[in-house]
């Protein structure tokens, strides 16, 4: 698969980024990394230009349920990208998951699934160990 | 003292570099927190009890997200309507709330530096000469490569147009950053160079009180030397400027357990008070959970600083260039001086070309074919130098680097020191629990 990684608009961190991106490529899949601060329209254009087979949205900073949910309303707003797969992991909020879930606000949303805290790369590993997407039914929040 | 002894400057009385130099010519490390809070009453509380501190200390002015990439609006905002920031909004607030702020606070050997994280510092160094203080740090690089999406040219401009607001302030001065890169997993001989090379383009722009950061990696002779080898290079290409240097504590991911937390800083303190480094950046056990208290701060200013005062042993066994760092930063040092006279000039030909390539730095105008790793005896290496006039080690792992090697390496001081402190508490009575992540 082509994958395209990115951050959320307000998200410096690139650590997580890093990591995803050696985790797919030894997967066997070609990735693009925008790295951190990606801005909702940056993110738009790259996904019209590249049309990637999925989309990963990883966030540390506490706003990545904040900004993730904006950007995916924005990004599902583009006729062409209502059908374009779109996932979101990483520390999603800044209470930690304890607290609450973000993963059904997010669904809502419009993300395909949605992997919270460290519990969800192991998730995330099942998701993407399935041998083709389009294999894939709509994951259902965890 | 003859004309070819390099001479330093002597800073100016009543300076930031001035408070660095006098604890320093008594032998007392200066130790610095990170602190940041929106509001002046919170900043004073914090600033008052670091001074206070029983501790060689100065200040610490950390700004917010918002003011760091000039949306001062959003800051302004904040402040009106009570919601939280992740620093002092200095912009936001104006230079009488900050004068206000710092007055009587800077006196008595006491000085606050700010520190922002911008790749275009003007206005956050408009704000603080106007309110009174005379001491920032950052870099055309080392702020733009690993935080920013600016291109790397525009922060070169924005940065040669700050050293010199910033030079026109008699005793100003200003750290490079440069010797933090990433926080982790950048070998020390790029530190070195790029920590040099920023100094460099400082005092190309004016100034004449600078200081050269260093972050501690994850093996203590490798960090000795590079210590050692930063101050060797200072000397040598800042001859008539007044430096010094800064090591921070470990800035990657931090012990969980508070024994292992203060083993690691207290480690940084007598790496600092042994190489002879003059100020430290300390990191609180709290670090690896949550932002830190003003009590967490002083706590961690206190052992810091007790740690430096204790007795040294014998314990700076580094043969002359064991692990290369000076030979390698040298080479990268002199490969980009050849590029132009005009540094930042040469600093942009540099990552143009990967003459200078930052590990897992995703920033655009950084050439992403160098790779670290830590090597069986924890010291850390080039896994691959990219186009860098350097040589990487035979890596253990052959070509590729798994995303699981990755996660081994974040965490490799992490772990080190809490297994080192569950076995420390294993002879102590019953293990102690690591708290929950």
């Amino acid at each position: 698969m082509r994958v395209l990684v990115s951050s959320v608009s307000s998200d410096s961190h690139t650590w997580n980024l890093v990591f995803l991106q050696l985790l797919l490529e030894e997967m066997g899949h070609k990735v693009t990394n925008l790295g951190s601060c990606v801005p909702d329209n940056l993110l738009v254009a790259e996904c019209l230009r590249q049309r990637p087979d999925l989309v990963v949205i990883s966030s540390v900073n506490g706003h990545g349920a904040m900004d993730g949910a904006r950007m995916i309303r924005r990004l599902r707003g583009e006729p062409d990208l209502r059908g374009l797969r779109v996932v979101i992991g990483g520390k999603l909020g800044v209470r930690g998951v304890e607290a609450t879930s973000h993963g059904p606000d997010l669904m809502e949303a419009g993300f395909d699934a949605v992997f919270e805290d460290t519990s969800g790369i192991a998730e995330f590993r099942r998701y993407l160990s399935r041998a083709s997407i389009r294999d894939l039914e709509p994951a259902s929040a965890p | 003292m003859t004309s070819v002894t390099p001479h330093r400057d002597r800073p100016l009385d009543g300076t930031f570099a001035a408070a660095v130099a006098s604890a320093g010519a008594a032998g007392h490390l200066v130790v610095q927190p990170r602190m940041g809070f929106p509001t002046v009453r919170q900043m004073r509380e914090g600033l008052n009890a670091v001074k206070a501190a029983r501790a060689h200390t100065v200040g610490t002015l950390t700004i917010d997200s918002y003011t760091r990439v000039g949306d001062d609006e959003s800051a302004r905002q904040a402040l009106d309507s009570g919601a939280d920031l992740n620093g002092y909004p200095i912009v936001a607030h104006g230079p009488d709330v900050t004068r206000a702020l710092v007055d009587g606070l800077v006196t008595d050997g006491f000085a606050i530096q700010v520190r922002h994280g911008s790749a275009n510092p003007v206005s956050i160094i408009r704000s603080l000469l106007d309110a009174g203080l005379d001491a920032t740090e950052g870099g055309p690089v080392s702020y733009c490569l690993p935080y920013s999406r600016t291109p790397l040219r525009d922060s070169v401009d924005a940065w040669a147009r700050s050293c010199e607001l910033l030079a026109a302030h008699p005793g100003a001065h200003l750290e490079s950053f440069g010797g933090c890169m990433l926080g982790q997993l950048c070998p020390p001989g790029l530190l070195l160079a790029l920590s040099l090379l920023e100094g460099l383009f400082f005092r190309q722009h004016g100034i004449r009180s600078i200081s050269l950061s260093y972050a501690q990696q994850t093996h203590p002779g490798q960090d000795t030397e590079a210590l050692l080898a930063l101050r060797k290079l200072a000397a040598e290409y800042l001859p008539d400027t007044d430096w010094h240097i800064v090591l921070y504590t470990y800035m990657g991911v931090f012990p969980r357990s508070p024994e292992g937390a203060l083993a690691l800083l207290r480690d940084s303190a007598r790496l600092a008070a042994l190489t002879g480094t003059e100020r430290l950046i300390v990191k609180t056990t709290a670090e690896a959970y949550r932002i830190p208290t003003i009590e967490d701060n002083v706590e961690a200013l206190e052992v810091a600083g007790r740690e430096a005062a204790g007795p040294r042993s014998g314990d700076l066994l580094v043969e002359n260039g064991e692990y290369g760092v000076l030979a390698e930063a040298r080479a990268l040092i002199e490969a980009v001086r050849e590029l132009h006279t005009d540094i930042g000039q040469a600093l942009i030909r540099a990552f143009g070309r990967g003459l200078l390539d930052v590990p897992y730095c995703l920033h655009a105008d950084n050439a992403q074919r160098s790779r670290s790793y830590i090597d069986a005896r924890g010291r850390l290496q080039w896994h691959s130098a990219g186009a860098m006039p350097i040589r990487a080690a035979a890596s253990p792992t052959g070509g590729l680097q798994q995303a699981d090697d990755l996660l081994n390496m974040l965490s490799h001081v992490q772990e080190t020191y809490d297994q080192a402190a569950l076995r420390q508490g294993s002879r102590n009575g019953p293990a102690p629990a690591l708290p929950a992540r």
